[in-house]
């Protein structure tokens, strides 16, 4: 399949790995993170990591929404899907991440919640239009990849007068995010980043410009494929020895430095900045997470229904947290394939299709 | 949640701005809501139901031509 099939080459993938082990200093070691969740499975699920010399290590990032989205906001759409009048749609991820009290959107939709997993946003709207009578809450998360199609949906649902539609927000950003990890108190040790994919898409390499400058932190934008990712590793390399802090962009064939003008617009017209947002691992983050303007007040769930903020605690023992910091690896958490795994997840590493836990333990390195 | 897939536009409904992509052999309904001028034929990267991108192939087989200077700097 085009662009998929020529960045997966095994024997490029040999060339690239001769090439690195060239490139690097044998007397240094070389600390990447990959943002994105969807680098990580890249990085298990290719084996890439045992294309690398020992002394490149890649730290995984807290580029998985589904893994930052608090607990406390799981409670809140479970108390949703548990009204009569409500009919909650969701992205399958979801579906299994754990609530308080060993609940889960999974168990309320057993216990008789109408809740639904839809591939799209247009999904969702079909189902409000389907059901005059019913309530219908399209349960949004994501980063910037995944927030333009939700901005779509709201402003579809006010031209077409959808009242019965609504959108419970939890988008959030990736700048505000990369900030929070290298501002932190006790910062993890990165010497570089490999930048999103599909959210530079969106929001174009500009935004990373600042962190390259002030943090002096090289960053590559990389593509998801395997070959990208270890191009953007030997870049990474090449500007640490060189003693460069830039931003590069790997992924050029779908990333421009302005992005997605359109899909700015749109998001730029429907929402606005919350002061702060929880993120699990991370604590509260100023100005990194998004709702609904006041313009489109009528499609935020959460005034709608008047949802006040749960506070929840994590499980006891999982790891979840410091490895959305970077500061663990999954190996260090003592519940990985032990009580906790994608069948009975303890937290939400382990539940999403990008979550380190889970590339742990889809691409055996626990067993 | 971010990932995206390349698909090559095999048909488009200017009237609902909606077009059929195509993934190998597997052919999806896509909203070309956040992106302009998607013509036949091109590609692009399609993610919860929605055209994001279209993509360029001359800056990919740049990147491809990437990958094979490693390869000549290897040796191999």
């Amino acid at each position: 399949m085009k662009y998929i099939t020529e960045f997966r080459r095994q024997d490029l993938a040999r060339q690239l790995s001769r090439a690195i082990a060239q490139t690097v200093d044998p007397g240094r070691h070389y600390r990447l993170m990959e943002f994105c969740g969807g680098h990580t499975h890249a990085i298990f699920r290719y084996g890439v990591q045992d294309l690398m010399p020992d002394n490149v290590e890649f730290i995984h990032g807290p580029g998985c929404p589904v893994c930052v989205l608090p607990t406390g906001r799981i409670d809140n759409a479970i108390q949703l899907a548990e009204r009569r009048d409500v009919i909650l749609c969701t992205y399958a991820d979801l579906m299994r991440v754990p609530a308080t009290g060993r609940n889960s959107l999974l168990k309320a939709k057993a216990d008789g919640g109408d809740i639904r997993m839809v591939y799209s946003t247009q999904d969702a709207l079909k189902i409000a239009r389907d059901n005059p009578e019913k309530q219908v809450v399209f349960f949004a998360i994501g980063f910037e990849t995944t927030t333009p199609p939700t901005a779509v949906a709201i402003k579809q649902a006010q031209a077409e007068q959808l009242v019965n539609f609504s959108v419970f927000c939890n988008h959030v950003l990736t700048p505000a995010a990369m900030q929070a990890i290298l501002d932190a108190p006790q910062p993890v040790a990165i010497d570089a980043f490999l930048g999103p994919s599909h959210v530079s898409t969106v929001i174009g390499s500009r935004p990373y410009e600042l962190f390259a400058e002030h943090y002096a932190k090289p960053i590559v934008i990389a593509g998801f494929e395997p070959l990208d990712v270890m191009q953007s590793a030997l870049m990474l390399i090449r500007q640490l020895n060189e003693g460069r802090h830039e931003v590069e962009n790997e992924y050029s064939r779908a990333v421009t430095r302005q992005g997605n003008l359109k899909a700015q617009a749109l998001v730029q017209d429907v929402f606005e900045l919350r002061p702060q947002f929880e993120w699990r691992g991370l604590g509260l983050i100023p100005d990194s997470a998004l709702k609904l303007k006041t313009g489109y007040a009528d499609f935020d769930a959460e005034q709608r229904f008047d949802m006040s903020a749960i506070q929840a605690s994590d499980v006891k023992g999982c790891e979840c947290p410091a490895i959305l910091r970077g500061a663990k690896k999954p190996k260090d958490c003592k519940l990985l394939g032990t009580v906790c795994t994608p069948e009975n997840p303890m937290g939400s590493c382990m539940v999403s299709s990008e979550g380190a836990c889970a590339a742990y333990w889809s691409y055996g390195r626990v067993r | 949640m971010c990932l995206a897939l390349p698909a090559q536009i095999v048909a488009i409904d200017p009237a609902t701005n909606r077009a059929t992509a195509s993934v190998g052999n597997v052919k999806v309904d896509v909203s070309l809501a956040l992106v302009d001028d998607v013509v036949l034929g091109d590609y692009v990267l399609v993610h919860v139901g929605y055209a994001l991108n279209k993509i360029d192939e001359a800056e990919a087989l740049k990147t491809l031509a990437l990958f094979a200077e490693a390869g000549l700097m290897s040796g191999a």
